[in-house]
């Protein structure tokens, strides 16, 4: 950040609620999640997404312009209102006879009025070109050729996470890798896609929404300088269960960022216990092939969420559970109990085939 | 014209002639406001329609904040919450703001020119009716939506209805063409009122009222029905289109045929943000009546204040896309919605300079619509101010369809417009009834509706900063939001409190006000130069006016306006 910028960030952070300060203000329950030892640093959890406390480089860059801008308004805001205060205070009822004269009538000053014209005119000015600037800058930011490609696809109500160059495809996570302050920069090209309504993609502390259009293609970028995972909402109303759409991105180091690709190109291992098999085997038998993909079997349906790797995700349904056996038990038995309107449906399972799908299910490493 | 008289010290309201006066019973009640073409009956119609749908509205709102009051609740269902927001929208847009906005251009631009009537006494019922029905219309969508399909029942894409969820395959059921007619009904009463009002203060000034002398008030109405006319057939048109789209085989926005979803949102838009300035007009004019008179001064540089308002409103017809920042327009076209954008704050900046001007130097009278209006002050700057930073794009790249936008709009819509409606009620309560609305009582109504007001719309601000998205039914614990959300919905109990206040004062004042003889403001404007209420033909002689304020002239021979103008 150029001197100025970093002055005028300087100078507005005390008034803006930074996570701290949202912490002590408003969020005293949230203070218990920070408190909860985490297993490792990479997988630390940024649950409170303020847009004040950026930890990836578009999201950063966004906030120059708004620091000006809330600087601009505070500005204005103390002077009128001053204005405001004083001429309530000063010109209040004095007194019963106080308003048998009338006060001196006035009818305008051009000067006064010229003066509140041109200078609203040239705050309008900076802040056209400082935008401008900051448009540009983050909307038109050239992506290394080396740049990690992901597609992203909007589906009511999941997200399809698709490497094209790794040849890669999970659902509602998004794993990258860290980049640093200092060194090479490694950004993340999103390419944003939509294969029914609107949806939007929003992870405030990484980058600013963009919307994921049907027969259009959008793209956007972030940069994350710190691992963890950090959590976002689909940010355009798409219908129903627009409130579940929700998305992990998990940033890890670049060595845990290379484990996780090598895992997810290789398949999963047979199950081995006899439940197990025998999950594998209703899984197949049932519907549940018509909608899911699992890779190198038949099962090839693309209308749901890709299961290739799903137990190693954390979360069930575009993350309205999480991804515990138990969860995973009650979300086969009613999917519509734990996201109403949602577009899996109940399969009448048994018992057994419950049991059964929830031991292979979990098998998908 | 041979009954011309002018107004100076002398000047004494003839007695009226009453004619078709009411005797009393309900049914002859009923029979006068369905026959009537009388502009000050449709008048108060139009508020009280729109107060009416104001507390089906608030009432749906505060079914909502009920549902967000704690993380994972189960209070609503999500096609009934997403159904609420819609209808809440849909209804505070179309059925409260705007009719609103034409009960009080219908009751007082007849009176403010001096006419006896609008122009087309007949057009103007039939606006209304038109208006009244496409409401109830849209609402027995909960009775009538499920249609052959059973699928759905009240519009649930909400307000703005971005396709493709208005598109066959997402909304099944005839949920969606509720929505599209009632807006297309709607639209077609809307434009024949604007065009009324438009024609009324061209052809039936009384003498002497120039262009130059209209009170602002006129001003802000005649640049509303200009925005109306140009504005609305573009929603009339966008849901022309949906409705070929589905049953017709069109393929404007159904993306599944090709069609371009972001087509919709620039014709939408186009008429919608347009819309935003209708909604807020009214405001304009309310306030720019109430300030000089509780300040006992004119208008702090008339010229200005209506050039101002015209600017706005022709810029606003250039900054529609500033809704759009997230679909992915290029850059240039961003900076320039930025800039057209951030122009508006420039005339807008104008008026509340004014307004303080007028009122700095003054003598101020904390009456109702004062106090109102110094709400109103107060929290327009707030709005106007998240506005500016709306306008910045990189800003907005987080904030849009976020809480802060809800907050932002609700600052502007209640905080503004609601406020100001306030004010204008309690100003011209005497007017219409010839009673005294409550002062205690309207204290009471401005203070709870104000804490409840703030309670409710202010954590939202910082619910938008901290990632809730808007539109959700449902959130999870642990990300910051639940205190903020719980506080927001006690607000809506304590602004509900507040409306109580409000509608027992206009109903206490009714039956046992203080009479208030005919201008009990000490105002200026030719509304207050006849009896309270009205008379049927308002004038009984057209009044000639040499000034903008003709009753100080009336009132001050010795130093009149005319000579200062």
């Amino acid at each position: 950040m150029s001197p100025i910028r970093s002055y005028i960030s300087g100078f507005l952070k005390p008034f803006i609620p930074t996570a701290t300060a949202s912490f002590l203000l408003f969020a005293p329950g949230a203070a218990s999640f920070a408190a909860e030892p985490e297993a490792s640093p990479s997988s630390e959890i940024h649950r409170i997404a303020d847009i004040f406390a950026p930890l990836s480089r578009p999201a950063e860059l966004l906030l120059e312009p708004t620091y000006l801008v809330l600087l601009i308004c505070l500005g204005i805001f103390i002077v009128v209102m001053g204005v405001l205060v004083y001429v309530l205070i000063k010109f209040r009822p004095r007194g019963p006879e106080d308003h048998l004269e009338e006060p001196p009538q006035v009818y305008g000053s051009y000067n006064i009025e010229m003066a509140w014209t041109v200078i609203p005119c040239l705050i309008v000015f900076v802040l056209v070109l400082v935008s401008a600037r900051s448009i540009v800058e983050i909307q038109d930011q050239p992506m290394p050729e080396d740049a990690l490609k992901i597609r992203l696809i909007g589906h009511q109500w999941w997200w399809e996470v698709q490497y094209p160059d790794l040849g890669i495809i999970t659902a509602n996570e998004i794993h990258v890798p860290v980049s640093s302050k200092n060194g090479p920069p490694r950004p993340t090209h999103i390419i944003l896609e939509s294969a029914d309504v609107i949806h939007s993609f929003w992870v405030p502390q990484l980058a600013g929404k963009t919307d994921l259009v049907p027969n259009r293609v959008n793209h956007t970028w972030i940069e994350p300088f710190k691992t963890g995972v950090f959590l976002g909402n689909c940010a355009e109303y798409c219908g129903t269960q627009h409130a579940n759409m929700l998305l992990r991105v998990i940033v890890q180091t670049p060595e845990d960022f290379q484990k996780w690709v090598e895992n997810q190109k290789q398949l999963p291992s047979e199950p081995k216990d006899a439940i197990a098999i025998q999950g594998k085997k209703d899984f197949y038998d049932l519907s549940c092939v018509s909608c899911h993909k699992i890779d190198s079997t038949p099962a090839e349906g693309v209308f749901g969420p890709d299961l290739t790797k799903f137990a190693i995700r954390q979360t069930l349904g575009a993350g309205v559970a999480a991804n515990t056996a138990e969860n995973l038990h009650a979300w086969l038995v009613d999917p519509d109990a734990l996201k109403p309107g949602c577009y899996m449906p109940d399969m009448k399972l048994s018992p057994q085939q419950l049991d059964s799908l929830v031991a292979y299910l979990q098998t998908l490493k | 014209m041979s009954q011309e008289i002018t107004i100076d010290a002398n000047y004494r309201m003839p007695e009226p002639v009453r004619v078709g006066e009411e005797t009393g019973s309900l049914t002859r009640v009923f029979q006068q406001l369905i026959f009537t073409v009388d502009h000050k009956k449709l008048g108060l119609m139009y508020i009280g329609a729109g107060l009416l749908f104001f507390v089906i509205a608030g009432f749906l709102a505060a079914l909502m904040r009920m549902q967000l009051a704690f993380p994972n609740n189960h209070f609503l269902p999500p096609d009934v919450f997403n159904q609420s927001f819609t209808m809440h929208g849909t209804t505070m847009v179309f059925l409260v703001g705007m009719p609103l906005a034409f009960g009080f251009a219908n009751y007082l631009v007849p009176l403010m020119i001096g006419a006896r009537d609008m122009a087309f006494p007949r057009l103007n019922a039939f606006g209304f009716w038109v208006f009244f029905f496409s409401g109830l219309f849209l609402y027995f969508s909960y009775i009538g939506a499920p249609g052959l399909y059973a699928a759905g029942s009240a519009p649930d894409a909400g307000w703005f209805a971005y396709s493709p969820l208005t598109a066959k395959a997402f909304s099944r059921g005839h949920s969606t063409d509720y929505w599209t007619l009632s807006l297309l009904l709607g639209g077609v009463g809307s434009v024949a009122t604007a065009l009324n009002i438009l024609v009324t203060v061209f052809c039936m000034r009384c003498p002497g009222m120039t262009l130059g002398r209209l009170p602002i008030f006129v001003w802000c109405m005649v640049v509303l029905s200009f925005l109306v006319i140009l504005a609305l057939p573009c929603l009339s048109a966008c849901q022309i289109m949906i409705s070929l789209d589905r049953y017709l085989g069109a393929k404007f926005f159904d993306t599944q045929a090709g069609g371009d979803a972001v087509l919709w949102q620039h014709f939408f838009w186009i008429f919608g943000h347009p819309e935003v300035y209708i909604l807020i007009m009214p405001a304009f004019a309310i306030t720019s009546e109430v300030i000089p008179v509780f300040s006992r001064k004119p208008i702090f540089g008339y010229p200005i204040m209506v050039a101002a308002v015209v600017a706005i409103a022709f810029i606003s017809l250039g900054v529609w896309a500033h809704h759009m920042f997230c679909v992915g327009m290029v850059s240039l076209a961003n900076a320039f919605f930025v800039t057209s954008t951030l122009l508006v704050s420039v005339p807008t900046g104008i008026k509340i300079f004014n307004w303080l001007a007028t009122m700095y130097g003054g003598k101020l009278r904390f009456e109702l619509p004062l106090i109102f209006c110094i709400g109103f002050l107060f929290q327009f700057l707030i709005a106007g101010l998240t506005g500016v930073m709306l306008a910045v794009a990189p800003f907005t790249w987080q904030l849009s369809d976020s809480y802060f936008v809800v907050a932002h709009f609700h600052y502007i819509l209640i905080g503004g417009l609601l406020f100001t409606i306030f004010a204008g009620i309690y100003y011209w309560y005497p007017k219409a009834f010839g009673k005294m609305p409550d002062y205690k009582l309207g204290l009471w109504h401005f203070a709870l509706f104000s804490i409840g007001f703030h309670m409710t719309f202010l954590p939202q601000h910082f619910l938008g900063f901290l990632g809730m998205p808007r539109r959700i039914y449902t959130y999870q614990d642990g990300r910051g939001w639940d205190t903020m959300n719980l506080i927001s919905t006690i607000g809506v109990a304590i602004q509900a409190a507040g409306i109580l206040f409000f509608v027992y004062n206009l109903i206490y004042s009714y039956f046992w006000g203080k009479k208030s003889g005919d201008d009990p403001w000490d105002a200026w404007t030719l509304e207050w130069a006849t009896t309270s209420p009205p008379p049927e033909y308002n004038f009984a002689k057209f009044p000639v006016v040499k000034s903008r304020r003709p009753l100080w002239d009336a009132k001050h021979p010795e130093d009149p306006d005319w000579k200062h103008e």
